[in-house]
């Protein structure tokens, strides 16, 4: 078989990446869950890591991976107290349906 | 990295990947959801692979697909949720962000089509641990200690808001 008509280019990265970011927001736009809404949002932070790398590549720069890297270390923070807060939300409510959350709605 | 390895590479974990994503969405129970995440963050360790970005792959499933999603597991099988109801049924709202990420879909492609005839091939020499870690030591060196502070204040932050109190005490 003849794999040089399939070689990846940029743009097959690039597309990868804008299609997992969509899902991404569908997930976070349509989803009830809310600890999944968070997954969803891990997941369009992956997705621009991968254009990140990708452009770091192309351009032979090392600003992309960097970036990245800080990328990750954030997000690792952000997990965690996303998820402290809805252990917390849990705690008083028994529930995490986001649209149960509204006691700051007047 | 070889061409042919890297097409193989490249298409295995492109269509792993958006399965994963796409598992994510649709899954009724919260823990499937997570071990589709999984699944995701190992075809983006084999898609920065295929790039020969080797270190961003090692740290990606050490993070991500270790400590992260371990966490989220964790937390959803503590506090036992139930199966999410209706999830296939269209409402106003999932028709909007359907459309929406339809519209985005196609401008982010009209955005991206010039780089259709880069390549991806050679060597990269930022995918090393060595010349990134240079790096961190020297130019980027303020943001990486001020990762540590932001680590050391979510490490707080997160016992203080998820500690059991009740108002009760003292």
């Amino acid at each position: 078989m003849d794999l040089s008509s399939l070689q990846p280019s940029v743009l097959s990265y690039l597309a990868v990446s804008t299609l997992m970011f969509v899902l991404g927001m569908i997930g976070v736009l349509s989803r009830k869950n809310g600890i999944v809404i968070f997954m969803c949002i891990e997941l369009m932070l992956n997705a621009v890591n991968l254009s990140l790398v990708t452009f770091s590549k192309l351009h032979d720069n090392a600003t992309g991976s960097m970036m990245v890297f800080f990328v990750m270390c954030v997000a690792a923070a952000e997990a965690v107290v996303g998820l402290s807060i809805f252990i917390a939300l849990f705690r008083n409510k028994l529930d995490i349906d986001i649209n149960s959350v509204n006691i700051f709605k007047w | 990295m070889e061409a042919g390895l890297q097409t193989i590479l490249f298409w295995f974990f492109a269509i792993l990947g958006i399965g994963g994503g796409v598992g994510l969405i649709f899954n009724r129970n919260p823990v499937y959801s997570a071990l589709c995440l999984i699944l995701n963050f190992f075809s983006i360790s084999g898609l920065y692979l295929s790039l020969n970005a080797e270190f961003l792959a090692a740290i990606q499933i050490l993070v991500y697909a270790g400590a992260i999603m371990v966490l989220f597991l964790f937390v959803i099988m503590l506090l036992n949720l139930s199966e999410e109801k209706g999830i296939l049924d269209l409402t106003p709202t999932r028709l909007l962000s359907l459309l929406l990420g339809i519209v985005l879909v196609v401008e982010l492609l009209y955005v991206f089509r010039e780089f259709a005839d880069d390549s991806v091939k050679g060597p990269f020499a930022f995918g090393k641990v060595e010349p990134l870690g240079q790096m961190l030591m020297t130019e980027y060196l303020f943001p990486f200690e001020m990762i540590s502070v932001i680590l050391l204040s979510a490490l707080i932050g997160a016992i203080l808001i998820a500690r059991k109190y009740s108002y009760t005490d003292n």
